[in-house]
């Protein structure tokens, strides 16, 4: 017997109402200028690399490599989990982002061991990005050989 | 008769509280009911290697207050029941471990106290315990990194989220106990309701049908209405879930009136600690109802309290598998005996 008064659609519509929503524009505000901000860092990284001569290859690698140094430090001394509660995508979607998912569970999985805990967790966060990331450069790389002729 | 209506225990011999504790980390230490609780840790580790083994410790040092208040020992508590958030419920049986007490592991999610109360009345009712040690935990970190993502990750979270506490709360049940001590007069044992929510996120949404479900079956079996309370607290409801309770009572046409019913884990926090939807976790209902509402009742503040666990019945395999979020509620009837 149920007691229930209202059906599973009732009680749906009903949560709907009484659930405020998220507040979309203050969040779209904060993810664009951090994100902004973060874009900014990495272009000025780029252009120091530039005068200091690194070239058209080495410099982008450069400046990944100090974000991820920047997402990396920042995750460690326990700052990044605050910026993304701030920002949101706009923190999780720039390459620091990227090494925040990585870092995190590193510390967090430090006491199951090397191998089970830091080894096999490492990439909980990141995996499903590099996964369908890579799947994904893969498909492009086949269909780009198979129409390279057509288009250059 | 031990038992009326459908789904309620009607303790014979009602049990009475000697003593319980609390204990609270340190953000629940700064919320409204801070000055109530007995210990608010000054940090979340503890001293320990893990947080698992912080909960644990957080579990040991409650019990064994609650025991000195009463002044018995490991060895005169007859048995342990008690529960957390953890895969095989390992604080509190590591707790177990350390005291040595006679152990009976429950699961009712974040109603495992009210569980542990109703069930323990009911052994000692029946004469096959003369006490009973009731606890349960939760902590925050040992949650995040099981049911969510690991703790230095930069995540938002939406609305209707709450926060796992970190607190524990144990009462000690016995056979005797003075004139005018606390009893747990009635219990009524929930149904797994599930009204096909799958927003993990969502839980107070998720339990308050369960709820609901529980507070009408007992007040159907007992043949009370929502007026013969002082007080009706839920566990962890939050803030949504506690309007969504509010709107079902009134949808089914029970009066339940709002200043009668507050939340456990919707009290833990000023809304200014943004915990979103409030407290959640074993420990908002064990720790807010061992220290604040036990204490009232003591001070002669309310004579009769309806406490009602609610807990949201998922795990992480589950809501990945696309499952909706079962919920289920305890609820335990205190009185303050006449003198």
């Amino acid at each position: 017997m149920s007691r229930q008064p209202l059906t599973p659609d009732e009680y749906h519509e009903l949560v709907s109402k009484l659930t405020p929503p998220s507040r979309m524009l203050r969040g779209y505000w904060r993810a664009f200028w951090v994100g902004g901000l973060i874009c900014c860092i990495g272009q000025a990284l780029t252009l120091w690399a530039q005068q200091l001569n690194l070239g058209e290859v080495t410099a982008p690698m450069f400046t990944t490599s100090c974000l991820i140094f920047l997402g990396t430090t920042l995750t460690g001394i326990g700052v990044y989990d605050r910026i993304g509660k701030y920002a949101g995508a706009g923190s999780a979607i720039p390459v620091t982002g990227f090494a925040n998912s990585v870092a995190a569970p590193a510390i967090e999985f430090q006491r199951e061991g090397a191998v089970m805990g830091v080894g096999a967790r490492l990439f909980t966060l990141a995996g499903p990005v590099l996964a369908y990331g890579i799947g994904a450069s893969v498909i492009v790389g086949v269909v780009y050989w198979l129409v390279r002729g057509w288009v250059l | 008769m031990n038992r009326v209506g459908e789904q309620t225990f009607l303790y014979e011999h009602p049990p009475a509280i000697v003593s319980h504790a609390s204990i609270v980390g340190p953000k629940e230490g700064r919320g409204p009911l801070a000055s109530w609780f007995d210990t608010v840790l000054e940090d979340d580790i503890l001293g320990q290697k893990s947080w698992e083994l912080a909960e644990m410790e957080m579990v040991r040092r409650c019990a064994k207050n609650a025991m000195n208040q009463a002044q018995l020992s490991d060895e005169d508590v007859q048995a342990m029941l008690g529960g957390d958030l953890n895969n095989q419920i390992i604080a509190s049986s590591f707790a177990a471990r350390t005291l040595g007490i006679p152990f009976i592991g429950l699961y009712g999610a974040c109603s495992t106290f009210v569980q542990a109360l109703v069930m323990g009345a009911a052994l000692i009712s029946g004469g096959f315990l003369e006490n009973a040690l009731c606890v349960a935990s939760s902590h925050f970190c040992t949650a995040e990194r099981q049911f969510r993502f690991p703790l230095e990750l930069g995540t938002q979270k939406p609305p209707q989220a709450s926060r796992t506490a970190t607190a524990c709360g144990a009462s000690l049940l016995a056979a005797q106990g003075n004139d005018n001590a606390l009893r747990v007069t009635s219990g009524t044992v929930g149904r797994v309701i599930d009204l096909n929510i799958t927003d993990a996120n969502h839980m107070g949404a998720a339990m308050a049908p369960a709820v609901f479900d529980t507070v009408a079956a007992h007040l159907s079996d007992t043949g009370r209405r929502a007026e013969d309370y002082d007080l009706i607290a839920t566990g962890d409801l939050g803030w949504i879930g506690r309007d969504l309770l509010l709107a079902l009572a009134d949808a089914a046409g029970i009066d339940l009136p709002p200043e009668k019913l507050i939340d456990c884990g919707a009290s833990l926090y000023y809304q200014e600690q943004d915990t979103h939807a409030g407290g959640s976790g074993c420990g908002c209902v064990a720790s807010v109802s061992c220290s604040w509402l036990m204490k009232r009742m003591e001070a002669g503040e309310l004579n009769r309290l309806l406490l009602v666990g609610s807990g949201a019945m998922l795990s992480p395999t589950s809501s990945q598998q696309g499952q909706s979020v079962p919920g289920i509620a305890y609820a335990a009837c205190i009185e303050r005996s006449k003198v």
